[in-house]
């Protein structure tokens, strides 16, 4: 039975398209079959975060409109063999996106794929609703600030009434991944604190990624943290995530500042 | 009527703010029938048998399925007018229908009881005759009543007549008012409108929710968005909550903001309500 997950925040810059591709390569690396979906139509960048820009030929937009196969758009991971990306058009406006092709579209990607993960352009207009509208379950990528949580709790609402879940009145899974978390800033009490981002937003926690520069270097690399860098801090908490997801049980662990004798000794010399 | 929107500050910045408040009356619903002049005969009937039964009470007429024209509905308004009954508004109108000089279209009018004129006419009559009977009593010199008792007496009996019409009044209001129940947080950008009765909310009301309720407002959470207790125009109207850290809270149209919150009343289980026009806020628990 495939799963259809949506990475979502409502706020951009929050990690989302990292996230989707983070979480899909992880998966893929153990032996599912994946496909990552980006929704964001005009301001596509899973492509590049998967490094897979020069090999598009068909999008999203044109399997909607039956320019195009589903099998014809489709591009396999050169890393990772199981793991596949269906890019967005950034040509076309996401007015071309129809209810009705898109629900055709990911029919299709359920018989496929295991693991269907669409990534959600920013925002709560048409392109974010359509992208939310067929999951079985969602995942908040939300930041340890203020107007991250609030946007978050607001894709929260529209989740509980705007999805085919929510209409067939079942409730849909949803799952927090606190993203760019900094141990350096929460000690100082510069962010909000991870039990209150929990207690605010009351939605179980998937995991928590810290703020790093390996994702940074990734992402500009063309390839996702989880098959880059996987011994990274931040790979591991996708891949522990992502075995969260599974059904896995494993304890969230905060990241905190772990400096050995010799850290402290050169980081008070240079403070 | 907007019963939504507080509109005065409960204290400080604005000065001579302009206030309005949600009032909903019960208004009597005439459905006219074809043809006027019989449905009119009858009207005349029913107005002998019980005289002012019209008198100072609001009146919509009902135009639902009646093929009458703009001139034919200014026609019968007029007749009714010379009957002594105005009509403040008329509910399901087409468009075609109204016009200048015509009372303004009504909707969203919800059923209360229906009101019996001849049963209504027997208790004012009851009700006046006890009055006048009363008065007669108190008015009789040789009864050894001095003229201070007498006007007692001439009070209780006006009393008596008074509360015999506000009984009739009485059985329109509904018999007890409905509570809405919410079993999860009301997220942001969310908006909880419920103006006959209570809300609570078993969960946080999240920074950009909104709750409007008619009655008072409950929150098992902490409630962060806008709470609007009274929104109908009661007073009386309060709002709990676990942990009060709101955007802002009004009864009866009066409001607070965050910053006029104080702060040793921020993050505690507190209640709101109003004395007088002084919104008061304390910690409960």
């Amino acid at each position: 039975m495939a799963k259809v997950l949506v990475v979502t925040s409502g706020k951009g810059g929050v990690g989302k398209t990292t996230s989707t591709a983070a979480l899909g390569a992880a998966l893929a690396s153990q032996g599912k079959n994946v496909v990552v979906v980006d929704f964001d139509v005009g301001l596509r960048n899973l492509d590049l975060v998967m490094g897979a820009e020069r090999r598009v030929v068909y999008d999203l937009i044109n399997v909607v409109q039956g320019d195009a196969k589903l099998a014809q758009a489709l591009i396999r991971d050169k890393r990772c063999e199981t793991l596949h990306l269906l890019p967005a058009s950034q040509t076309r406006d996401k007015d071309n996106l129809t209810q009705e092709g898109v629900a055709k579209v990911m029919d299709e990607l359920r018989e496929k794929f295991d693991w269907v993960i669409c990534d959600s352009p920013a925002g709560i207009e048409r392109g974010a609703t359509l992208a939310m509208r067929h999951a079985d379950a969602a995942i908040i990528v939300t930041n340890p600030e203020v107007s991250s949580v609030r946007d978050s709790d607001r894709i929260i609402g529209l989740l509980d009434s705007k999805t085919l879940k929510a209409e067939a009145g079942e409730r849909m899974d949803k799952h927090l991944l606190l993203t760019r978390y900094d141990p350096i800033r929460a000690e100082r009490g510069d962010m909000l604190k991870v039990d209150d981002v929990l207690e605010i937003l009351s939605i179980p926690l998937l995991g928590i990624v810290p703020e790093s520069q390996d994702v940074l270097r990734a992402s500009n690399l063309g390839s996702p943290v989880t098959l880059c860098e996987p011994q990274s801090a931040p790979a591991r908490a996708y891949f522990d995530a992502a075995r969260r997801l599974e059904g896995a049980e494993l304890p969230v662990v905060i990241p905190s500042e772990r400096k050995g004798f010799l850290g402290k000794l050169f980081g008070r010399r240079a403070a | 009527m907007n019963a939504q929107s507080p509109t005065k500050p409960a204290q400080g910045a604005v000065p001579a703010a302009i206030r309005f408040r949600g009032r909903s009356f019960v208004a009597l619903v005439l459905a006219p029938e074809e043809p006027f002049d019989d449905w009119l005969a009858r009207l005349d009937a029913l107005a002998e048998k019980s005289a002012g039964f019209f008198l100072g009470r609001p009146i919509v007429l009902d135009l639902k399925d009646l093929p009458v024209n703009r001139d034919g509905l200014k026609e019968l308004v007029e007749k009714l007018g010379e009957r002594g009954v105005r009509i403040m508004g008329v509910e399901n109108a087409k468009p075609s229908q109204l016009g200048p000089g015509l009372p303004p279209e009504m909707r969203g009018g919800r059923p209360a009881n229906d009101i019996d004129p001849a049963q209504e006419a027997e208790r004012a009559a009851a009700a006046r005759v006890a009055a006048e009977k009363a008065a007669a009593e108190a008015s009789v010199p040789g009864a050894g009543a001095d003229a201070a008792e007498a006007k007692v007496a001439a009070e209780a009996a006006a009393k008596a007549a008074a509360d015999a019409v506000a009984a009739v009044q009485g059985t329109v209001a509904p018999a007890s008012l409905p509570s809405l129940i919410i079993d999860q947080p009301v997220r942001s950008g969310q908006s909880v409108v419920f103006t006959e009765g209570d809300v609570t909310v078993l969960g946080s009301v999240a920074s950009g929710a909104e709750i409007v309720a008619g009655g008072s407002i409950h929150v098992y959470g902490a409630l962060r968005g806008r709470a609007l207790a009274g929104a109908t125009g009661n007073p009386q109207a309060r709002i709990f909550c676990r942990k009060l850290e709101a955007e802002l809270v009004a009864i009866d149209g009066l409001y607070k903001t965050a910053e006029d919150i104080g702060a040793a009343q921020r993050g505690q289980a507190a209640q709101v309500w109003l004395e007088g026009d002084a919104m008061k806020i304390a910690a409960i628990g």
